[in-house]
């Protein structure tokens, strides 16, 4: 069954996911991926953003109950496949990446033995073919001497190849979406942008749809098409990347913007802009918007429930303050 | 002038034994590395993982003797200095507020250590200062009587800092004090040691990966690389014009959030950097993206060119 052409590779609308009666990890987020699109979802720790990432491929640890209207995959909804359906989707047409590649990768295996181990699985193929194409899709990730890190094992490998290694496994079985869950973090920031040069290469080539998720909004502005600025379980901005960069409208993610260093603008003696307080953790059956403590437009209101405020396009943001109140407040 | 910190030609190895039968490596994880600071002064060390930056912290504050080399504090050898003398001039700040807190200890117990350590104050002064400098940084009374796990990230960073202080040092080593914050909470703590090294007239070595945090605090910045400082000039020349190769890298690979820009294309190659293999003539040639024949002979040993330190035989 292959979805309508204009039909988001991934759709997910109003999903929930809470921990016991401690805590709502996720408050109903929707979003949709295209294909060839990347979706980023930017987030302080603790806002949901791996939670509503691990949600869609059903691998949430026992006690979290998530729920939702939908959540679609190429027009089929994930929400009613047995385990055994989804776990011929994941690793084949869906695919993830994790932050921290050492622990991702069994040490025990060589680096060909577990690439090749994805396809065998769902392409029913032989070794010898797992191991051309595991080789092929090194090449491409860019590693260079493909054979001789088919027999090596994870240790052998530099934190930057491991990260390949990792994505050339995600693309083995050339998914239709990829999930990748600050796939750079824990890599020095040259080889970050080696990574995200060649994943961004790839997408296009492969026609990917990539959900990225990352608590940078500088991999936001370089990297994606559409972004989702969470906090505390909601979406609360939405847009694509030049809506939102040229004129953030919700309060959370202009501070979270004035608070990124920019090298060569620093001047001595100012210091940088912050947000007071912490993240808050939000206990189900909460009402009204999670960033009020931390705000500075707070008013009394914001205790009540949020409208969604449409900024123009397809930019839109959860708050009480009205579209163009940047100008009214300057 | 007596300088705060001054390291001279300081080397530190390791022997790295590898599988079974391997013969042992030696790795030089500081590889005569001599820079003096003055007082008051903020030096941000920048690199990334691998070059040494947190094995020359560990050597400035005393917790590792160098192979070679000396480190002076305040005009003295560090070597031979007593340690609670020492703990009273320089203090440490590290990454992970996670695993540098006693974890079975309550906060009021863990920033009144050093104190009790030097045996010098009754205990009801010591509470006195603790509860002063907690309350100083944001810590307030009541936190003081919880344990670490109690407290967020940046709460934790906040004891720590609290703890360096205590004593009153005249020195801050700071390893990457913000890595392990969310951006927001990067952004207090930096504020906060910038204010801190005003009001207690301090003197910072601070190190991080990111050069962008740096150049916020810091009024001279190195840049190391495989054991060494390649570039260390004063802040803003550094940022505005870098001068060595892999400095512009590094600059040009920091992600700015300007929608348009792209990924940059830094240039580097996969030769990934290894401590116990460094190369023959300049140590970055491999990665280098203008290297020339002469690169690979001859090394470029303390160059100096308008003011700064450029270890590079590009003129």
């Amino acid at each position: 069954m292959t979805a309508p052409v204009d039909e988001p590779v991934l759709s997910i609308a109003n999903l929930r996911v809470a921990f016991g009666r401690r805590s709502e990890a996720v408050r109903g987020l929707s979003l949709t991926v295209a294909r060839g699109e990347t979706h980023c979802m930017v987030g302080e720790s603790g806002c949901g953003k791996s939670v509503s990432a691990l949600s869609v491929m059903n691998l949430l640890v026992r006690g979290a109950t998530r729920s939702a209207d939908h959540i679609r995959f190429q027009g089929q909804d994930l929400l009613g496949l047995s385990e055994r359906d989804m776990a011929r989707l994941r690793g084949d047409k869906i695919a993830m990446i994790f932050q921290e590649p050492m622990t991702s990768l069994n040490p025990a295996y060589t680096i060909g033995s577990q690439l090749a181990e994805v396809f065998e699985r769902h392409r029913r193929s032989g070794r010898r073919r797992a191991l051309d194409r595991a080789a092929g899709l090194l090449e491409r990730v860019g590693i260079t001497a493909p054979g001789m890190r088919l027999g090596q094992y994870p240790h052998q490998l530099s934190g930057g190849l491991r990260q390949r290694v990792m994505i050339a496994m995600a693309l083995m079985c050339e998914p239709e979406l990829l999930i990748a869950d600050e796939p750079t973090t824990a890599l020095d920031v040259t080889v970050q942008a080696q990574i995200l040069r060649m994943l961004q290469k790839l997408q296009h080539e492969l026609g990917l749809a990539l959900l990225l998720i990352t608590h940078d909004l500088g991999v936001v502005a370089r990297m994606a098409d559409r972004v989702s600025v969470m906090y505390a379980g909601q979406v609360v901005e939405s847009g694509t990347v030049p809506e939102m960069f040229a004129a953030p409208a919700h309060p959370y993610t202009q501070g979270l913007l004035a608070c990124i260093p920019v090298p060569g603008t620093a001047r001595t003696g100012e210091p940088l802009g912050s947000i007071p307080g912490v993240v808050p953790r939000i206990p189900p059956g909460f009402i009204g918007c999670g960033f009020r403590d931390r705000c500075a437009f707070a008013m009394p209101e914001c205790a009540e429930p949020v409208p969604l405020r449409d900024a123009g396009g397809d930019h839109a943001y959860l708050c009480r303050l009205q579209p163009g109140w940047q100008q009214a407040a300057a | 002038m007596t300088h705060a910190i001054e390291v001279r030609d300081v080397h530190r190895m390791f022997r790295q034994r590898s599988g079974v039968m391997g013969a042992g490596r030696s790795v030089r994880a500081v590889d005569g590395v001599s820079f003096s600071l003055p007082p008051g002064d903020v030096l941000g060390i920048v690199g990334e993982s691998g070059c040494g930056k947190s094995t020359l912290a560990r050597l400035i504050t005393g917790l590792l003797p160098p192979s070679s080399g000396e480190v002076l504090v305040d005009g003295r050898r560090l070597a031979g200095m007593d340690r609670r003398e020492r703990a009273r001039l320089i203090q440490p700040v590290f990454q992970d507020p996670f695993s540098s807190l006693n974890p079975r200890q309550c906060i009021r117990d863990i920033v009144s250590l050093p104190l009790a350590a030097q045996g010098d104050l009754p205990k009801r002064q010591r509470t006195d200062r603790v509860m002063q400098m907690l309350e100083r940084v944001g810590i307030s009374s009541e936190m003081a009587e919880r344990l670490p796990a109690a407290l967020s990230g940046g709460q934790r960073q906040r004891v720590a800092i609290a703890r360096a202080l205590v004593l009153r040092p005249r020195i801050v080593v700071c390893d990457e004090p913000t890595s392990a914050l969310d951006v927001s909470v990067q952004a207090q703590i930096l504020n906060l040691l910038a204010e801190l090294r005003r009001e207690f007239g301090l003197t910072y070595l601070f190190i991080s990966h990111n050069l962008a945090v740096v150049e916020h605090i810091a009024t001279d910045v190195a840049v190391m690389y495989l054991g060494r400082i390649v570039e260390k000039a004063p802040g803003q020349d550094l940022f505005c014009r870098p001068a060595h190769p892999y400095t512009k890298a590094l600059l040009a690979s920091v992600l700015t959030p300007d929608p348009g820009l792209g990924i940059p294309d830094v240039g580097l190659g996969d030769a990934y950097p290894d401590p116990a293999n460094v190369p023959p003539g300049c140590r970055f040639h491999p990665r280098c993206p203008v290297a020339f024949g002469d690169c690979a002979v001859t090394m470029p040993d303390n160059i100096r060119r308008n003011g700064r330190l450029v270890e590079c035989l590009l003129p």
